[in-house]
């Protein structure tokens, strides 16, 4: 068995077949940075309207909770099928890979400002207020006093959703975006040994994906912002 | 845009909806069950296995952890059947999944294991308990207080992977949604009805485990 699948190996990278992987590898770059972007800009906004207290802005921040919640319990899978289907009904003729596009802004979105909102949170009431007291602009109050102290708090876990986001682009595959996923199937339907294949496009995923969870983790530590800063009482 | 929405259509297959998440439900918490095992053994391996061991379950976490679900099951399903390893879709799905989250499981009981204080292992070993008393009254309790969180939200991570399964040919919520899908044609009205079945399922799921955590490890577990 083995034998067979290691003989195949001259057969599947070809340079034409390398290519069709670096296009596919690409595309996985281009949907989860894409995701990521979106995710940190419209999450930020997000954050921002779930974090409002003044009445006015109920609604939107009643719109902002909904959002936040239903978008994360809903399984990736269902929500491209649901904006792959809904383009065509309103009429538009969108490219798989745009609805794939659209499709993890709306979700990157609703888990990044949920982090960026716990992380805002855990700035102290107090700070604000100060700030709010020295009569510091709303703006000023978030631009100078709540972010530099919640920035080290949210990055680590952003990296985290980022690390996954990049996993869970190989859905768009079933949507017919031709990612990473896809260019497995492709080269699986042209015969080639499925388990050399698949395992070639887990370990592309890997040499994109642990860089980044190296760094995250990289950054965890040098920001040094663990929920528990020291464990109180340890004897180490 | 002259889209009438006809949920009337769909409504007679509200039964067969529920069916499906009682599939996605049985595959979540076999795999949420197998997985905390790995991941157990995995954790106590990694605090005091051997250097060949702990680098091991390391390797072993790291590449689970950063590769795709999804391609991980393709590599279960159609790659082992090259070395006469033919799985059904349901068990290889389960396989997949179970693996997937063994491999987080280890990090987080990891992390909770770490977080036990030295202290009250002195402690433990003064009142002359043995290793096993020692886990099953001192350090389990204390992990799954700090753990609960987590934990709660790797379950709904999970539940949510378990739409995968429909690749496969499983047919559980998500199956189902693309069965139906195909024989009614209301694509818009069957996957906005599985959405929110989804969102009903995974809000069920908190509220249980923070009663669970609630009632057996005084866990404060947010709902919303």
């Amino acid at each position: 068995m083995l034998g067979e699948i290691l003989s195949e190996i001259p057969r599947v990278f070809t340079p034409y077949n390398l290519l069709l992987f670096a296009e596919a590898a690409l595309t996985t770059l281009l949907l989860s940075g894409v995701g990521c972007v979106a995710g940190l800009v419209f999450g930020f906004g997000l954050a921002l309207a779930r974090s409002t207290r003044s009445w006015p802005f109920l609604p939107l921040r009643i719109l902002a909770l909904v959002y936040a919640e239903v978008v994360r319990r809903v399984p990736f899978l269902v929500t491209l099928m649901l904006f792959f289907f809904g383009a065509q009904v309103v009429g538009l003729d969108l490219a798989p890979l745009t609805v794939a596009l659209i499709a993890t802004s709306v979700i990157s979105t609703a888990f990044v400002g949920e982090i960026i909102r716990s992380g805002l949170q855990s700035v102290r009431p107090a700070q604000i207020e100060a700030a709010a007291v020295m009569n510091f602009t709303p703006w000023q109050r978030l631009r100078l006093v709540a972010l530099p102290q919640a920035w080290p708090l949210i990055l680590p876990p952003v990296f985290g959703y980022f690390v996954l986001f990049i996993k869970d682009t190989a859905l768009a595959s079933q949507i017919g975006v031709l990612e990473l996923t896809d260019a497995g199937k492709i080269l699986n339907t042209k015969g080639f040994s499925s388990f050399l294949v698949y395992g070639t496009v887990l370990i592309l995923y890997f040499v994109i994906s642990y860089p980044l969870a190296r760094l995250g983790s990289h950054l965890e530590s040098r920001l040094g912002a663990s929920r528990h800063p020291r464990t109180r009482g340890s004897l180490r | 845009m002259h889209y009438v929405l006809h949920y009337n259509q769909i409504t007679p297959y509200l039964p067969y909806f529920l069916g499906g998440a009682l599939i996605s439900l049985e595959l979540s918490v076999l795999a949420f069950c197998g997985g905390m095992m790995i991941g157990m053994a995995g954790a106590l391996g990694r605090q005091g296995g051997g250097r060949v061991l702990s680098g091991l379950i390391r390797a072993y976490v790291v590449f689970f952890t950063n590769t795709p679900q999804l391609v991980q099951i393709y590599v279960i399903f159609y790659g082992l059947p090259d070395f006469g390893i033919v799985l059904d879709p349901f068990p290889a799905v389960l396989i997949g999944m179970t693996l997937n989250a063994g491999a987080y499981f280890t990090e987080i009981l990891r992390a909770g294991l770490a977080s036990v204080h030295r202290q009250e292992i002195d402690a433990a070993e003064t009142l002359g308990m043995s290793r096993l008393q020692m886990l099953r009254y001192v350090i389990l309790p204390h992990v799954f207080k700090v753990l609960m969180p987590p934990l709660t939200n790797q379950y709904i991570l999970m539940t949510l992977g378990t739409s995968m399964a429909a690749i496969f040919g499983v047919e559980e919520l998500t199956g189902r949604a693309f069965n139906v899908n195909s024989t009614t044609f209301r694509s818009i009205e069957v996957f906005t009805l599985v959405a929110v079945l989804y969102v009903g399922v995974t809000f069920a799921a908190t509220a249980v485990l923070a009663l669970v955590g609630r009632g057996l490890f005084r866990a404060r577990v947010p709902v919303l």
